[in-house]
């Protein structure tokens, strides 16, 4: 059973990233569950075919503590016997959604969901490894292998840099590695040269650059990922792909995060930042 | 001495449980009523429900995850050191609170009177405190070079904020060349210390149990005792019983225990297990895995002593049998002894518990022999299995209550007048002003042990001196006042 983590910055579209490379995997005939681990329960959405499944927080409440929980109620089967679950939270601004990651995870595990005929786990985590309940999927026996979601926009570079530190120090006391940079492309400036190269200075690859299609939010708007709405379309084909490429990957790297003067010098020779003299020259 | 006037006693009913639960609001009144049966006769299968959230504003006596794990299962094992992860105040007060004696040298081979604390700051939320972690069992093993194991006890914010004290643990296991167990009972996970037992449970399993081998082979009668965790000296009592009877008691678990008593435990032929709410799960796990057949038993008061004796040695050969036979002859006339000198005197009291898992049930029999009657009992956090094992042990017209709020017991008392009233420190001086003699359950008020047959002579003792101290005399029972109807 191999887990993979699947990080990066808020919107970028790891979900649906996750949700087509998951379904183009189930279509090579993996065995595969997606453990949604966001408070906004969007995750599983596209395999489920409806608008949010109920999490394990959410029942957690409704039946007073997580013991009164049964599996079934929380690990449902959609497209292409995807299973699916989500971890749930609380709504913004209170409670602690880091906590809800922790108790749901132990949750399918205690309860037997990770069975062994299983050829993969995909964790689908909030945005940042903002504390130490977000970093659960990459612990010890939980996912080795983390996949970064990113673009050539500064800010989700920012991010990917800023998981990448997360991981080294997982990576320190346990096994995880980092895979790769999946490119979603938001048709930045020199976007594949950028990504290919902040990827090289992170000491991984950019394991597949995902071109930007309106056919994703076509699908999307239907409650399906692109495999299932339109599997004839090309864009289908980019997720076989990466799907391809992530079952093949073999190149597990302890990442080299880069200082933020680095990341700067970086964007700044790729014209995406202008350096000082130049910025107060045309302020002039 | 004044004739002490013993206020008159008044059996449960079903309409007392109703009048007494008619202060609640509905939606309270409702759920507390599945919590609260009288056995009638005809009543046969009376249940009551059990293991569920208390009810928010109601007075309940439960405790937390960490006090079953730290306090209950893990604290008696006295040469390791209990870390008490998170912030001060959970060590601070948990420490020394339960009566698990524990003999060695102290500092040496035994920390139980110690008492360990990361202590927890703002820049240890902010920041994590993993580094602290491993910082402590250095210091742990530099202060104390002999101790032989750590536990950490994680505290709520640890759970909160989501330390990895899992792989802390691993790494400066390998580091300290010492085994090092993480124990999740962070204390708002479940409902009660129900679940911190549990997770205790795992985290032995996980940790320790079959991590080391005896030597020696396994004998033919090579028991461990199981759930028994010291409280006064009762496990000693327990034992001394057990190797008269000729069989070798290799692992207690865990009062006055080593943590090689939790790593070898499978190399025994039984488990005997006298706490079943907090053993169960590891004696379940032993049976399934290493095929160790584990049974109940009951070493309070002669009676239930001669059935457990009996029971046990009918799991071993002729030898062992005849052995058992001797040991009751030789005490039964010494117990004797004792209910002669004290049942003249409890004959015909009438007791209400409310203890936490086990004693309820299980101290009943010994209140018999002294010719005293339970007439109410209950569980702060007992499950399904321990009522299915309770209702019967019970007469007629006796209640039965879950998770009883501070309420509802002073009111069943009020009605009820017991004669006496054994349950725990929170409730002691409520019923002590109230009048009633009482006796604390929980750790023998200061006394001990109560088990087996070195216990049964103190245990009439104390229940001797409890009902007919002259204080009780002296002071003017509330309800004998006319001014005052009722007293709260």
């Amino acid at each position: 059973m191999r887990q993979i983590a699947i990080y990066g910055k808020g919107g970028i579209g790891k979900s649906t990233t996750t949700q087509n490379t998951v379904s183009a995997l189930a279509e090579m005939g993996k065995k595969i569950m997606i453990v949604g681990c966001d408070p906004k329960a969007d995750s599983t959405r596209l395999i489920l075919h409806s608008k949010a499944q109920a999490t394990v927080m959410d029942l957690a409440r409704e039946k007073g503590t997580v013991e009164d929980l049964e599996l079934e109620d929380v690990l449902l089967t959609g497209f292409a016997d995807i299973r699916c679950a989500e971890s749930g939270g609380p709504e913004p601004g209170v409670g602690c959604a880091g906590r809800g990651v922790i108790t749901a995870i132990n949750f399918l595990e205690e309860n037997g969901a990770y069975t062994p005929d299983l050829d993969y786990v995909f964790y689908d985590v909030l945005g940042d490894v903002v504390c130490g309940g977000f970093a659960m999927p990459i612990r010890e026996n939980k996912a080795q292998e983390i996949y970064i979601v990113t673009s050539g926009e500064m800010m989700a570079m920012y991010a990917a840099n800023n998981i990448a530190r997360g991981i080294l120090k997982y990576a320190a006391t346990g096994k995880v590695r980092l895979g790769g940079l999946i490119c979603n492309s938001r048709k930045t400036d020199k976007e594949y040269e950028l990504i290919a190269e902040l990827a090289s200075r992170l000491g991984t690859q950019m394991i597949h650059f995902l071109p930007r299609d309106n056919q994703v939010q076509r699908a999307e708007l239907r409650r399906m990922t692109v495999i299932e709405y339109s599997p004839e379309h090309p864009q289908a084909d980019e997720y076989r792909a990466l799907a391809k490429k992530i079952d093949e990957n073999k190149m597990l790297v302890v990442p080299t995060p880069l200082s933020m003067d680095e990341l700067e010098d970086l964007l700044i020779s790729y014209g995406i930042l202008e350096d000082e003299e130049t910025a107060m020259a045309k302020l002039g | 001495m004044a004739e002490q006037e013993t206020p008159k006693y008044t059996p449960a009913t079903p309409e007392m449980v109703d009048e007494v639960l008619s202060a609640y609001p509905d939606r309270a009144k409702k759920m507390r009523a599945k919590h609260i049966t009288v056995k009638t006769e005809g009543c046969a299968s009376c249940s009551v429900k059990s293991n569920s959230k208390t009810v928010p504003g109601l007075m309940t006596a439960r405790g937390c995850a960490y006090a079953g794990a730290k306090g209950v299962v893990f604290g008696p094992v006295k040469d390791m050191i209990h870390i008490s992860h998170g912030p001060v105040g959970c060590g601070y007060y948990s420490w020394g609170n339960r009566r698990n004696l524990a003999e060695g040298e102290l500092g040496v081979n035994n920390f139980v009177p110690f008492q360990f604390t990361s202590d927890f700051s703002e820049n240890d939320i902010v920041y994590g405190g993993d580094k602290k972690l491993e910082q402590i069992c250095r210091e742990v093993k530099e202060l104390f070079p002999t101790v032989k194991g750590i536990s950490v006890m994680s505290e709520c914010p640890v759970g909160l904020i989501g330390d990895d004290i899992e792989s802390v643990s691993k790494k400066m296991s390998k580091e300290l060349d010492l085994p090092i167990v993480p124990v999740r009972c962070e204390g708002f996970r479940g409902i009660s210390q129900s679940l911190g037992h549990h997770i205790a449970n795992d985290a032995v399993r996980d940790h320790l149990l079959g991590k080391k081998e005896r030597e020696e082979e396994v004998g033919p009668y090579d028991v461990s005792l199981i759930g028994d965790y010291n409280i006064g000296g009762d496990a000693w009592a327990s034992i001394k019983i057990l190797e008269e009877m000729g069989l070798r008691v290799r692992n207690v678990w865990t009062g006055d225990s080593t943590i090689e008593m939790l790593q070898t435990a499978h190399q025994v032929k039984l488990n005997l297990i006298h706490c079943y709410r907090s053993m169960n799960y590891i004696c379940k796990h032993m049976e399934e895995t290493y095929g160790i057949p584990h049974m109940e038993f009951n070493f309070f008061g002669p009676t239930k002593i001669k059935q457990s004796i009996r029971a046990i040695a009918a799991r071993f050969d002729e030898t062992i049998q005849e052995k058992a036979e001797a040991v009751i002859a030789k005490y039964e006339p010494m117990m004797q002894a004792v209910i002669d000198k004290y049942r003249p005197r409890l004959e015909g009291k009438k007791v209400m518990l409310y203890v936490g898992g086990l004693r309820p049930r299980h101290v009943i029999g010994a209140y018999e022999d002294l010719g005293m009657e339970v007439v109410g009992t209950g569980y702060e956090f007992a499950h399904k299995d321990d009522y299915d094992r309770t209702m019967p042990m019970m007469g007629d017209n006796t209640v039965i209550y879950d998770d009883v709020t501070a309420y509802e017991l002073e009111e069943f008392v009020n009605r009820m007048k017991p004669d006496l009233i054994g349950s725990g420190v929170k409730e002691k001086y409520v019923f002590e002003k109230m009048g009633y003699p009482f006796r604390q359950m929980h750790s023998w008020d200061y006394s001990g042990p109560y088990h087996a047959y070195d216990g049964f002579p103190i245990f009439a003792r104390d229940m001797d001196i409890a009902l007919s101290s002259p204080t009780w005399g002296l002071a003017k029972a509330p309800w004998k006042k006319e001014t005052v109807k009722e007293v709260r």
